[in-house]
C-alpha cells in the first residue's frame, strides 16, 4: 500500500478523494438540491448495498475459481455448474431438515467431494494441457447443466431464510430527514447483511489461512512456481486436491446463498460463470484480494446501472472489463508472468 | 467423407509438370459430384435443413478453426459475428418489424453487413490478442455474453427479446433462394468458397506467418514480424467467413434473435470445431455434418430408448467429452491415426513404412 502511495502519488490522491467522495454520499443527508440531480437517497442507497451484496455473493463464486485457477492453471469453466448444483442440493436439504443452516456444511462437503472427483479423475489426467482441460470443462457444465435441467426442472426455486434472518433491519445511515425534523434510517433486508457479513467473514478467513498457515504457505509458494514446491519434497497433488475441494465447496455454499437472496434456476449456472470470469479478469488471475476488489467493482456497476441505466448496465459491466483489458491486460491485481 | 485425402501431398511433389487440376486428390472429385448431384437424390428437409445447416455452422466453424487452428487463438466471439452479421442484413434490409429495418437494396445491405460484423470482429480480436491461451476463451466467452445481453436489452436497434422475423433473401434473378434447392447451391457455393479461401490463405505468407506465431510468437516477432498485426488480421479474415455464415443463417432461420448467439450456440460452436478436428480446416464442415445430424435425429434416438428428446445436450455434452478425452484431435485425429497405423502395416517384405500419416 504504502509503495503504491509512493510509486503513484497522483493516482493515490484521486483513489483517496473518490473514496472520501463516496463515504460522504453515503453517510451525509442530502441537500434538496442533490435529491433533484441524483434522484431520491434511498435508491441511491438500495443501489449501493445491493451492489455491495451482490459483489460479496459474487466473490463467494470468483475467490475459488481464482484461487483454482492460481494454483493449477485450470479454468474450470465448470464452476457455474458446481454453483447452481450447491444450489440446488441445498434447497433439498433445508426443505428435507427444516434448517436453513445446516445445508451450508452439507451442501460444501458435498459438492466439495464432487470437485474431488473431479480433480483426480479428469484435471489430473490431463496436467499441464490447459486448452484441452478447459474444453473438458466445457463439456462437463453443458453435461451437468442437462443433468440438473433433468432431475429438477425448468422452475425456478427459492431457499427460504431462517425467520431470524427475514424481514428487514435498520442500519445507522440516514436515509432522509423529513420536513419535521425527524431522521429516517435506511432498512434493509436483514439476511443480505448476513450474506454481507459472511462473506466479508469468509474473505479475511482465507486470507488468514493463505497468509497465516503452513498450508497457506504452500498453497502460495504453488502459485509462485509449482515445480519448485514439488521438487522440494511437498505432495503437489495432495494440495492440489485440497484447493479445488475448498474452491468447489465455496462455489457450493454460494449456491445457496444465491438461491436464498435470488432464485435458481437453469441459466443461472452460465451466468455466474461469467460473472466470475469477469470479476477475476478484472481483479486479476489467480489473487484473492483481485476478486473481493473485482466482485465489489462488478457487484457496484450491475446495480449501479440497474437503477440510473436499466437498458445498459450489461454494458457497464462489459466496459470496465474491456477498460481494464485495455490498460491493464493481467487485472487490477494481477501480477504480469 | 472418407475419401479425403490431406491435398498438401499432391501440390508439393512434382507439380511443375502438372496443372492444377490434375493436383487435385481424385477424392476431392468425388465429393464435388456428390455434392453437386445431391440435390437429384435427396428430398427437400435433408437438402434445406441438413445440408444448409451443415455448411452453414460449416463456416461459422470455419472461421474458429482459421483461428485455432494456424492462429492458435481459441475464440469464442465467432457466433456472435456472425449474429451481428445477421442482425445488420435485418436491420438495413427487410423484416417483419418494418419501423426498425431501414429497407436498402441488397446491394448495400449485404456488404455493409459483413463490413459491420467484420469491424465488430476485429475490435474484440483486438481485445483479444493482448491476451493469451485459456485467458483468449475466457476473454470473448465474457464479450459474447455480453452481446448476448445487450442485444436483448436493446429495444432501440436490436429489438430486444424477439429480435427480428421475416428475414428473407432478395429475389434475385427471378429465384427464389430459399426455397431447397436454391438454397442449397448458395450455402454450397458460399462454404466451397469459404473453405478455399481459408486453405488458400493457410498457404499464402500471410498464413504461414501466422502459423509461425501460433508456434513461437517471439522467434516471428524477433525475426521482424508484427505479432500483434497479424493475429488482428487473422480476426478480420475469421470475421468475413463466419459474418457470411450469420448471413445465410438468418436466412435458413428467417429470424434472428438475442439467442442465435446465446452462450449454449457459442458453446455449439466451439463443439463443432472440436469434434471436427482442428487441425484442419475441413474438420470443421465434418463436426458441423455430425453436429447437424445428431440434433436432427437424436430425437427419434432417445425416443427409442425411452428417454425425451430434451436429452439431446446431453448426447451431445458425452459426445464432446469422449472426444475430447479420447481424441483432442477431434474425428480427423481418429482418421489420421487410423491411416498411420494402416500405413506402418504397409509393406511385410521389406518392413519399410509408406508414408500415409499426416505431416501435421
Amino acid at each position: 500500500m504504502a509503495r503504491f502511495a509512493s510509486r503513484h502519488p497522483v493516482w493515490t490522491f484521486i483513489i483517496v478523494l473518490a473514496a472520501a467522495v463516496f463515504l460522504w454520499l453515503i453517510f451525509a443527508p442530502w441537500s434538496a438540491e442533490m435529491e433533484e440531480t441524483l434522484g431520491r437517497k434511498r435508491i441511491f442507497l438500495n443501489a449501493i448495498f445491493g451492489g455491495v451484496t451482490l459483489g460479496a455473493l459474487y466473490f463467494l463464486v470468483a475467490s475459488g475459481f481464482t484461487l483454482i485457477f492460481g494454483l493449477m492453471r485450470n479454468v474450470n469453466l465448470a464452476h457455474g455448474s458446481l454453483y447452481l448444483l450447491g444450489g440446488y442440493l441445498g434447497f433439498e436439504i433445508s426443505e428435507f431438515t427444516g434448517s436453513w443452516l445446516i445445508a451450508f456444511p452439507v451442501v460444501f462437503i458435498i459438492v466439495a467431494l464432487v470437485g474431488i472427483v473431479l480433480q483426480h479423475q479428469v484435471f489430473r489426467r490431463m496436467d499441464g494441457e490447459d486448452l484441452r482441460q478447459t474444453m473438458v470443462t466445457i463439456g462437463l457444465s453443458v453435461v451437468l447443466a442437462d443433468l440438473m435441467l433433468w432431475y429438477w426442472g425448468g422452475q425456478s426455486y427459492t431457499i427460504f431464510a431462517p425467520d431470524w434472518l427475514s424481514g428487514p433491519m435498520t442500519l445507522p445511515i440516514i436515509s432522509s430527514i423529513r420536513d419535521s425534523g425527524e431522521i429516517v434510517y435506511l432498512r434493509y433486508p436483514a439476511v443480505r447483511m448476513a450474506i454481507l457479513l459472511a462473506a466479508i467473514v469468509i474473505g479475511i478467513g482465507m486470507w488468514l489461512l493463505l497468509n497465516r498457515t503452513r498450508l497457506g504457505m504452500f498453497v502460495r509458494a504453488g502459485v509462485d512456481d509449482r515445480e519448485m514446491l514439488a521438487a522440494s519434497g511437498v505432495r503437489i497433488q495432495y494440495i492440489f486436491l485440497a484447493v479445488f475441494a475448498f474452491g468447489a465447496g465455496l462455489a457450493g455454499i454460494a449456491g445457496i446463498v444465491g438461491g436464498t437472496f435470488q432464485s435458481l434456476s437453469p441459466g443461472e449456472d452460465t451466468r455466474f460463470l461469467l460473472a466470475s470470469l469477469v470479476v477475476v479478469i478484472v481483479g486479476g488471475m489467480g489473487s484473492i484480494p483481485g476478486a473481493a476488489i473485482g466482485a465489489l467493482v462488478i457487484g457496484l456497476s450491475e446495480q449501479l446501472g440497474l437503477v440510473y441505466a436499466p437498458t445498459y448496465s450489461v454494458v457497464f459491466t462489459f466496459l470496465i472489463m474491456a477498460l481494464v483489458l485495455a490498460f491493464r491486460p493481467q487485472g487490477l491485481l494481477g501480477s504480469a508472468r | 467423407m472418407a475419401v479425403i485425402e490431406n491435398p498438401d501431398h499432391a501440390s508439393s511433389s512434382d507439380a511443375p509438370t502438372r496443372s492444377w487440376y490434375e493436383n487435385i486428390a481424385p477424392g476431392w472429385w468425388v465429393l464435388a459430384v456428390i455434392m453437386l448431384f445431391m440435390p437429384a437424390v435427396a428430398n427437400d428437409f435433408i437438402l434445406f435443413q441438413v445440408f444448409g445447416w451443415t455448411f452453414i455452422l460449416g463456416m461459422i466453424a470455419l472461421s474458429l478453426m482459421f483461428l485455432a487452428g494456424y492462429g492458435g487463438m481459441v475464440s469464442l466471439i465467432q457466433m456472435s459475428v456472425a449474429a451481428m452479421a445477421g442482425y445488420m442484413v435485418a436491420i438495413f434490409g427487410f423484416s417483419g418489424i418494418s419501423d426498425l429495418s431501414l429497407g436498402m437494396p441488397w446491394w448495400v445491405y449485404l456488404p455493409l453487413a459483413i463490413l459491420i460484423a467484420t469491424i465488430f470482429g476485429t475490435l474484440v480480436g483486438a481485445l483479444a490478442v493482448r491476451t493469451e491461451g485459456i485467458y483468449t476463451i475466457m476473454i470473448t466467452l465474457a464479450i459474447a455474453s455480453a452481446f448476448f445481453y445487450f442485444t436483448r436489452q436493446n429495444y432501440g436497434i436490436f429489438n430486444g427479446y424477439t429480435g427480428f422475423n421475416l428475414v428473407v433473401p432478395p429475389q434475385l434473378f427471378g429465384v427464389d433462394w430459399r426455397a431447397p434447392m436454391p438454397f442449397y447451391y448458395l450455402t454450397l457455393g458460399c462454404a466451397t468458397l469459404a473453405y478455399l479461401a481459408v486453405v488458400y490463405v493457410s498457404r499464402a505468407p500471410f498464413g504461414l506467418v501466422l502459423q509461425g506465431i501460433r508456434d513461437n510468437p517471439r522467434r516471428m516477432a524477433a525475426l521482424g514480424y508484427n505479432v500483434v498485426a497479424h493475429r488482428i488480421a487473422a480476426y478480420t479474415f475469421a470475421s468475413i467467413i463466419a459474418a457470411v455464415g450469420g448471413i445465410l443463417l438468418v436466412w435458413q432461420n428467417a429470424q434472428v434473435a438475442p439467442g442465435t448467439a446465446g452462450i449454449p450456440a457459442v458453446i455449439d460452436i466451439l463443439v463443432i470445431a472440436v469434434i471436427g478436428g482442428i487441425g484442419r480446416p475441413i474438420g470443421a464442415f465434418i463436426g458441423a455434418i455430425i453436429y447437424v445430424v445428431l440434433s436432427t435425429f437424436a430425437p427419434d434416438f432417445l425416443f427409442s430408448v425411452g428417454l425425451s428428446a430434451e436429452r439431446f445436450n446431453l448426447l451431445i455434452g458425452l459426445g464432446f467429452l469422449a472426444i475430447v478425452f479420447f481424441s483432442p484431435d477431434g474425428v480427423l485425429g481418429l482418421w489420421d491415426r487410423w491411416q498411420e497405423r494402416r500405413a506402418k502395416r504397409g509393406d511385410p517384405l521389406t518392413g519399410r513404412s509408406e508414408d500415409g500419416g499426416d505431416p501435421l
